[in-house]
């Protein structure tokens, strides 16, 4: 199956995707009238690249149908809820069948397969666990492969860390973000993840990341990071990287994604940035059709170096929502973590403050230097602080003001990191 | 006498400036039981460096970086200007003369001896060069 030929892929494909639609077409009000408005029919998708004549889904349909307007299968079908809560209005619930548990465990038992993980790893979870989908997702994944699993949770850093070394940890599973704290909490603990820990490798993801914060980990501890994503509406964390890293594996029988240019919803090319749209086809409690994630990626279709031939995407550059626009420039906070992540005096922790001084963006970046690069000298400082304003000047062509910081001045994160602080009144 | 006597240490802390910060600093340094002899605080817009002499350095230092603060030794030099009028003036041609560069320098003042701490690139050359030119220098052991 995960290395079937492309063409056979795209015929299984569709023929999950003549049965989901005809289905929702006949059985549920709201895919109904959805497909009627846009004047779409059953009969009218002949193939799989005829998906773009079906209309897309926004998370405000979710909100709109909270808590349970878009389940397809009667109540007692449904064996567990996940709830995102949303940063504005009202929650998005997500219901799972006994299949759909079923099938995301799956995803993940062949994503963790994938970068070797198996009967002898211990794996620590420290995602967090209930509403959230991160740490039941992996816990269930990491099960099916046979692995140990720690089921920590977020919290108790200290304690984490210790569990890591008593148990002879060999994955994490965590938010980027918060094994970057835990690195440090180890090191203040007197702890080197590299030497006093058996950590080989961590699935990272739930935030958006960069190849800069990959190298920093990596040269920080030797743990090799995986990246994974996936997000509650589809359920939960589901697709990782293989060995090859190069790219998110998406099995062809799990999920169709398309990537569409977000203004005009057009289809982008193999290779080119744009805003990631998913078809669920498999999933029973809550099918998804077109759904559009807001999260910014690219696909390519070319086989991998692994022998896979599913689909793969990029790393998620950031998302849609969380694209600033400064003195109308379009930035993603991850380009600004990738630039600061290069720059060696420059510490793990960063924030970003947008304000507008006098009707004009101003962006103020705080970063936590790196004890060795303090000077006693204020010109060693301000030349320093310059390097950096002129690094982010050259990668995001916006001048930015920066400020140093002392390591641990800056706020710590658990979960999601919230790095930017936009107080701009329009 | 020891050249080494002749090079003190300093303690360069960084500190954030925002409300609060400076205070909380020197709470730290005195929970520490850190004995300050001269500092000296050195502002930009959003951070400042706390400069200073304090009893027996290579221990504080560590007590200090053991709670997270960010510090740094710094070798730096003495000159004693008691009692001589313009020996200030004369210190500084002597050094500047000698190519010797002063980054900065700040007062100290005890019961006996009176002078000036300067941070310069080369702390050796530069008490070589005082010295020769009959200026007194501070030593370690009369802090
Ligand atoms: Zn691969």
């Amino acid at each position: 199956m995960e290395c079937m030929p492309r063409a056979e892929l795209e015929r299984m494909q569709y023929m999950q995707l003549k049965k989901l639609v005809n289905n929702l077409y006949s059985f549920n009000g709201f895919y109904h009238d959805r497909m009627r408005d846009a004047g779409v029919h059953p009969d009218d998708i002949n193939c799989l690249g005829d998906i773009v004549k079906l209309p897309f889904m926004y998370k405000q349909d979710l909100r709109d149908h909270y808590p349970t307007g878009l389940f397809t299968v009667p109540g007692n079908e449904v064996v567990r809820y996940h709830v995102s809560s949303g940063t504005s209005g009202k929650p998005t619930l997500v219901g799972y069948t006994r299949g759909d548990i079923d099938y995301w465990t799956e995803t993940l038992a062949r994503s963790f397969t994938s970068i070797g993980i198996g009967i002898d790893d211990i794996m620590q979870v420290s995602y967090g666990y209930g509403l959230f989908t991160g740490g039941l997702g992996a816990h269930y994944g990491a099960e099916k492969v046979g692995a140990t699993v720690v089921p920590v949770g977020t919290g108790s850093t200290e304690r984490q860390i210790e569990l890591m070394q008593d148990l002879d940890v060999t994955v994490l599973a965590c938010t980027p973000s918060y094994f970057v704290h835990m690195i440090e909490v180890a090191k203040r603990m007197g702890i080197d993840i590299r030497n006093d820990t058996v950590l080989r490798k961590a699935v990272l993801g739930a935030e958006p990341w960069s190849e800069g914060m990959r190298k920093h980990i990596e040269d920080s501890t030797g743990v090799r990071a995986y990246d994974i994503y996936g997000t509650s509406e589809m359920a939960g964390p589901m697709f990782t990287e293989c060995e090859t890293r190069d790219g998110i594996h998406i099995p062809a029988d799990m999920m169709y994604a398309e990537i569409i240019d977000t203004e005009t919803g057009e289809p982008c090319a193999d290779g080119e940035r744009g805003e990631l749209v998913v078809t669920m086809l498999r999933k029973e409690a809550m099918p998804l059709i077109r759904f559009r994630v807001k999260d910014i990626c690219s696909i390519t279709h070319e086989p991998c170096a692994c022998g896979r031939t599913s689909p793969r995407i990029s790393r998620i550059f950031g998302r849609a929502d969380d694209m600033l626009i400064i003195r109308g420039i379009n930035v993603f906070p991850s380009q600004i973590e990738y630039t600061l992540m290069h720059i060696p005096q420059v510490g793990d922790q960063y924030r970003i403050l947008l304000d507008r001084v006098d009707s004009l963006d101003h962006a103020v970046i705080q970063v936590e230097i790196r004890p060795e690069a303090f000077s006693d000298r204020i010109e060693d400082m301000t030349r320093l602080r310059s390097h950096i304003e002129s690094e982010l000047k050259k990668y995001l062509n916006i001048a930015v003001t920066v400020e140093l910081k002392a390591p641990g001045e800056l706020p710590r994160f658990e979960g999601k990191a919230k790095r930017v602080i936009d107080r701009r009144v329009l | 006498m020891m050249a080494d006597d002749e090079i003190l240490t300093q303690l360069s802390i960084f500190v954030n400036n925002e409300p609060g910060r400076l205070a909380a600093v020197a709470g730290i340094l005195k929970e520490c039981g850190v004995n300050m002899k001269a500092c000296n605080l050195a502002e930009s817009n959003e951070f400042g460096i706390l400069r200073a002499i304090v009893d027996d350095p290579d221990d504080a230092y560590e007590r200090i970086k053991s709670k997270g603060l960010i510090v740094r030794k710094t070798d730096i030099v003495g000159i004693s200007i008691d009692n001589v009028p313009g020996s200030l003036f004369e210190a500084a041609d002597v050094l500047g003369k000698a190519g010797i560069n002063i980054d900065y320098g700040y007062a100290y003042a005890s019961k006996d001896r009176e002078g000036l701490f300067i941070r310069v690139d080369d702390p050796m050359k530069a008490a070589e060069v005082l010295k020769s030119a009959g200026i007194d220098i501070i030593r370690r052991s009369e802090i």
